[in-house]
């Protein structure tokens, strides 16, 4: 990753607009073509040090509910249920933590009614109880990472 | 999904073929949009109009960059949990979500007696040390206000796709 790339991961999250050619303004204030900041972008994403770029989706926006649920999963059962828990397409994000509660997800529905059905379906699977954390007030979302601050 | 909640939510059966289509990823070319309108057989000037009107509505919160923060070097990811006083919480947590250092703030219930902590604050650093040079300003600020707190280090990401539609209904 070098300075280009660190611009253009600091600069593209705060996200674009939808116009015809999304790339060309960055492209612009870069002096760069707009094909190499698409080619940069590809590489980053295959690299890994960007999950995707696209839309963002809010479940709340679509009349959906998020909520964060933890559970305390043995060590020696902990794939198993992870494998499990990942396999519900509801489950956007889940980390290990480490912790008694030491498995930590995300699960966003389009109805609000499916958080519940989705975490009663994980506790029946896997035997273990989730606590559902939904979040109640959000303080400020802070939009970035500086990419360039941890190098 | 029911016609009802289609109706509430606005997101009829092109929107959604629209956000199943991109919510891996936009196509990573100059005309993204022409070439999602090759492949869905919807012109560009249709998917363009909607997707701005999804980003209006919030349905799309943005058109971005989604960074891996362990492959950027943020190797320390902390969640910072915290048993706030309920009657100050919320002024307490504006302060704690405006540090330039925490990434998301929120406030969620109490499961007692399992999970006493109501606020919580998500601080990444290159290192550890730096999690918890962070977290004890935290600490400082909120002072007297916080029974307790703890930090979870997470050691691993088991999944991260975001928010995912399915393609089948609706559809």
């Amino acid at each position: 990753m070098d300075e280009l790339d660190r611009v253009l991961v600091n600069r593209l999250q705060e996200g674009v607009e939808v116009v015809e050619r999304p790339f060309a303004a960055i492209a612009a204030e870069l002096g760069i073509p707009e094909a190499e900041v698409c080619g940069r972008l590809q590489r980053l994403v295959d690299d890994g040090l960007l999950t995707r770029f696209g839309p963002m989706i809010d479940a709340e926006a679509l009349g959906g509910a998020f909520t964060l649920a933890a559970m305390s999963v043995p060590a020696h059962d902990f794939e198993r249920v992870a494998g499990l828990v990942n396999a519900h397409p509801e489950v956007a994000h889940n980390y290990r933590r480490e912790h008694r509660f030491n498995m930590w997800f995300v699960v966003a529905a389009e109805r609000p009614e499916g958080i519940g059905e989705v975490l009663k379906a994980i506790e029946h699977e896997t035997g273990y109880r989730a606590l559902d954390l939904p979040k109640r007030r959000e303080y400020y979302l802070r939009l970035k990472l500086d990419a360039g601050a941890a190098r | 999904m029911t016609v009802a909640a289609m109706e509430r939510n606005g997101l009829d059966p092109v929107d959604r073929r629209i956000l199943v289509a991109t919510q891996g990823g936009l196509p990573l070319v100059p005309r993204p949009y022409y070439a999602i309108a090759d492949r869905l057989d919807i012109s560009p000037e249709e998917i363009m109009r909607r997707m701005r009107r999804l980003l209006e509505r919030g349905v799309i919160r943005r058109i971005a960059a989604v960074p891996d923060h362990y492959a950027l070097g943020y190797r320390a990811n902390g969640m910072s949990v915290w048993d706030v006083d309920d009657p100050r919480v919320d002024e307490l947590g504006q302060q704690v979500g405006a540090l330039a250092f925490v990434s998301h703030c929120y406030r969620r219930p109490r499961v007692l007696p399992d999970w006493p902590y109501n606020l919580f604050a998500m601080v990444h650093a290159a290192t550890r040390l730096e999690v918890a040079e962070r977290v004890a300003t935290i600490a400082d600020l909120l002072g007297g206000a916080a029974r307790s707190y703890d930090i979870l280090f997470s050691t691993r990401i088991l999944k991260k796709t975001g928010m995912r539609l399915e393609g089948r209904r609706g559809v």
